[in-house]
């Protein structure tokens, strides 16, 4: 095997669950303030994977006191402390970028097997 | 020239590590090594100290002869790269002992690191030199042009060095103390940090500091 694909397959997580564009996640991110250090979670929809080795990440958005709010995060870093699978989302798209113009009751994703 | 001790080897490709406090850094995976010292120069015979070395190992089928002599008195085979380093004492080093990255480097050191820049071909002055050009609209017609290239009827001609256009890259360079972040001897791998110059694949120049 090349060395490269070996080295990425050593620092690569796998204990990080499967999910897709559309499901619901909370996101445990270790914060360092100073010295302290602690854990935030992020919830909210997957609106976009990319794939790859060590460069893979996803983006989460959330609406925070009305205000949407996007955290992409590389999927591979010791930064994150597990990630929650809350409910899977019934999408036809990969990016979920439309979800951006919607607001309220229009931006809801339906959830899986719910027809 | 560094007067020291280095290793030849080849881009691996990039990837990207993370920290011990999480955080991400670019990062050049290459194979380094193993080099065979095929010859010693001494000041006594050819004027300077240095060791040369091989690396990359070759088909005898692909060599002409008077290379095949010249390989034969270390007995590993032909190399397709050879390469001098300047050292303080050549008697240090046996003529077909193998100089591996294991042995030389550490986690942690610093390095200096030639190879030859990916070619761009012929490009202008905005590319090459970074001039800033024109502005895009507005009438402007003055766009990627250099310009001005000189004065008058004194000096009446172009002063030597003026940036201009022409073929940029495919030259070699040196990037300087870069940082080594693994060592893997076995497979004589190591990881540094940063970008290197050239493709995958192209040789490079590990010289210690």
């Amino acid at each position: 095997m090349n060395m490269l694909e070996q080295i990425e397959k050593e620092n690569m997580r796998y204990d990080i669950p499967k999910f897709r564009s559309g499901d619901t996640v909370s996101v445990h991110i270790r914060i360092i303030e100073g010295a302290k250090e602690r854990v935030q979670i992020f919830k909210g929809v997957v609106i976009g994977r990319k794939r790859g080795t060590m460069g893979a990440n996803f983006t989460v958005r959330k609406i925070s006191h009305g205000v949407g709010v996007e955290k992409t995060f590389p999927l591979h870093s010791p930064r994150i402390e597990k990630i929650e699978l809350n409910s899977q989302g019934r999408v036809r798209r990969s990016k979920l970028y439309y979800l951006r113009n919607l607001r309220g009751k229009a931006a809801r994703i339906r959830e899986k097997g719910i027809n | 020239m560094p007067k020291a001790i280095g290793i030849l080897g080849q881009k691996i490709g990039m990837t990207r590590i993370y920290t011990e406090d999480g955080v991400a850094i670019g990062a050049t995976v290459v194979e380094a090594g193993p080099c065979v010292v095929l010859q010693k120069k001494t000041e006594a015979k050819e004027g300077y100290n240095a060791i040369q070395v091989g690396y990359g190992t070759k088909k005898e089928s692909r060599e002409n002869k008077p290379m095949i002599g010249h390989f034969k008195s270390a007995g590993k085979g032909c190399f397709y790269h050879i390469k001098e380093f300047r050292v303080k004492d050549p008697d240090q080093y046996e003529i077909g002992q193998e100089i591996v990255a294991g042995d030389l480097f550490k986690v942690g050191d610093i390095v200096d690191v030639s190879g030859k820049v990916k070619g761009c071909g012929f490009q202008g002055v905005i590319k090459r030199h970074g001039f800033s050009g024109g502005g895009k609209t507005h009438g402007s017609m003055f766009h990627r042009a250099p310009g001005s290239i000189g004065c008058s009827a004194t000096p009446s001609k172009v002063v030597k060095g003026k940036k201009m256009p022409g073929r940029m890259g495919n030259n070699l360079i040196t990037k300087k103390n870069v940082i080594i972040l693994d060592v893997r001897s076995e497979q004589n791998v190591i990881v540094l940090k940063g970008s290197l110059p050239g493709t995958n694949k192209g040789l490079l120049q590990f010289f210690t500091k």
